[in-house]
């Protein structure tokens, strides 16, 4: 199924000719409208767009940074005057002020179809009802999500996030098919759905997950699929480009199409920033094509990911993006030694009697980093003897060993002791630069 | 002849024994015998109560990690040897202790042995036909 499909399956020389018209044009767009991008490319020498010849001169416009724009809060990146500007979102920033997203009425529709493409291409029809249960407000997941699942048809229900007790009761009384949510969330769902004195079949029509705004393993996503008795699609997006709808995994699941007439990607080495080959691992840099409110060149978004530009079994020939597997300021970086969250999540996750919440503590010993893992202790079986529970902490710890290269901590906790995240979880506290612990 | 223990997981943190003991105390649930084994991190804590089906429900209810186990209640008289005795017997017949602990009575001359092994039934038959005395369920639950 396809919402757009003329444009979904467009050929490859097509879909770049498209691509170097339209960044000719973004290119002239930028410079005429707003001043910082002005200045920024007449440093470079690219004073219009004709002076992109091939779309491979993209690599002489200049990067534009998360602290570029956090430099310009809240609305000096914008392209038109604010009576044009019919929508603002922004996304909660960990550090200092959120990062701001300003829409046109033509952005916003645009942003629809997007969304409405990869919804489709997970499966979902006017037929669907799906509960949106990311938090509304600001943050673009929800009204994202919320409009393209207009567009496609489905009925949609506003439920935000919290209140688990009502999520779960929406899900039985309604006739929910599908969830939105992000990964750890529909995890806990998940718990709670197994522990909620329901038959299964009480969630019977659950049907689709789209679950989206932080990353998730393939363990947990067998996980969320297994508890909830749904198929979950991954999709991507931020603020900074629009929001979701940037790119999404159709049925096959094998990479996530990126919506490529609007969103131009790239991949860099994050230390030389040069090209990487086809196919390699790097930073993704993404262009946006059409956006009118606040068009971005070439964003840096300090994802870690890679290209695939063959064609997919469904039939669209975007190309397709492999799962996020990190961020270049999520890694970690331990006696030397990079390490994700998420890999350390999947080890979890594959490992019985223990629960897929974790936490992890960095902190110095005897001056040496040291990396504590603590995961929750769920099955009371183990309780009969000491080497079962030994022999639980030492198989993580094992595990961890061989997938990261690194002596870790592992510390059993008891359940439901660490915190449960309903947005962008938080799982790393690091105290490396706090007094060490005696 | 096996009585009902519960075991509960127990991070190693300041207060959270006394937390726990303060669930029973305050579900009315009376402790016969304490038992805590740990780690630098965990510690499993090992009790006998009057109630141990109401003690599961209050501890779970709590969000804690529970589970039921069957054990032995062995009642040894205070001379030297007997213990050594009891011991002795269930390892020359076979049987793997896993852990034990031991409380005195109210009765003078005598002290109380909560012993884990495979096969718990067997070992208190056993036990029972060399002459040690086994306790009843409701022996412990009402003492
Ligand atoms: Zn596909």
């Amino acid at each position: 199924m396809f919402f757009q499909k003329e444009i979904e399956t467009m050929k490859r020389p097509e879909i770049e000719a498209l691509q170097l018209e339209r960044l000719r044009r973004m290119v002239d767009y930028c410079y005429n409208n707003v001043p910082f991008y002005q200045e920024r490319l007449s440093k470079a020498g690219i004073t219009s767009g004709d002076k992109i010849k091939v779309l491979s001169d993209i690599q002489y416009i200049p990067f534009t940074t998360k602290d570029d724009i956090r430099d310009n809060y809240p609305f000096g990146l914008m392209a038109v005057p604010m009576k044009d500007i019919v929508r603002i979102h922004a996304s909660s920033g960990t550090t200092g002020k959120p990062t701001v997203g300003v829409y046109t009425k033509a952005d916003i529709d645009r942003w629809s179809d997007f969304v409405a493409r990869i919804v489709t291409a997970a499966g979902v029809t006017a037929e669907d009802i799906i509960q949106i249960s990311f938090g509304y407000g600001l943050f673009t997941g929800a009204l994202g999500l919320h409009f393209g699942l207009e567009k496609v048809g489905a009925t949609v229900i506003p439920a935000s996030s919290g209140n688990s007790e009502k999520q779960l009761m929406m899900l039985r009384d309604f006739g929910v098919t599908g969830l939105v949510a992000t990964p750890s969330y529909a995890l806990y769902l998940g718990e709670l759905v197994r522990e909620s004195g329901y038959p299964k079949e009480a969630y019977g029509k659950l049907r689709h997950g789209i679950l989206g705004s932080e990353g998730c393993t393939e363990e947990m996503r067998q996980r969320i699929e297994e508890n909830l008795g749904i198929n979950v699609t991954d999709n991507y997006g931020m603020t900074e480009l629009t929001g979701p709808g940037v790119s999404g995994e159709c049925e096959y699941r094998c990479g996530l199409h990126f919506a490529e007439d609007a969103f131009l990607p790239e991949i860099i080495d994050q230390d030389t920033l040069e090209h990487k080959a086809p196919g390699e691992a790097g930073e993704l840099v993404v262009t946006t094509l059409m956006r009118e409110g606040m068009p971005v060149l070439r964003y840096r978004t300090k994802d870690i990911t890679r290209l695939n530009y063959e064609p997919c079994r469904c039939g669209r020939t975007h190309v397709r993006m492999d799962k996020v597997m990190g961020r270049t300021d999520d890694m970690l970086i331990i006696k030397g030694v990079n390490v994700f969250p998420s890999q350390i999540e999947s080890v979890l996750v594959a490992t019985e009697k223990v629960g897929p919440h974790y936490q992890l503590v960095v902190r110095k010993k005897n001056y040496m980093d040291n990396l504590e893992v603590k995961v929750e202790l769920i099955d009371a079986s183990l309780l009969e003897s000491f080497g079962e529970l030994e022999k639980v902490q030492r198989t993580i710890h094992d595990r961890l060993k061989s997938v990261l290269g690194l002596e870790t901590k592992v510390t059993l906790v008891e359940p439901k002791s660490l915190e449960r995240f309903q947005g962008k979880a938080k799982r790393v506290l690091d105290l490396r630069n706090q007094p060490e612990e005696r | 002849m096996q009585i009902q223990q519960l075991s509960v997981f127990v991070e190693n943190k300041p207060g959270r024994l006394a937390e726990i003991t303060e669930v029973l105390a305050a579900a009315n649930i009376d402790i016969r015998a304490i038992s805590v084994a740990d780690t630098s991190d965990f510690g499993i804590l090992r009790v006998i109560v009057d109630k141990p089906k109401e003690a599961i429900e209050t501890l779970k209810e709590h969000g804690m990690t529970v589970s039921l186990t069957n054990v032995i209640a062995v009642g040894v008289s205070d001379h030297p040897g007997e213990f050594s005795r009891a011991v002795r017997l269930l390892a020359d017949t076979g049987f793997d202790m896993e852990y034990m602990y031991a409380f005195i009575s109210r009765d003078k001359g005598r002290a109380y042995v909560i012993i884990r092994t495979n096969n718990g039934q067997k070992a208190a038959e056993t036990l029972q036909e060399n002459g040690f005395d086994i306790l009843s369920p409701e022996t412990i639950y009402n003492m």
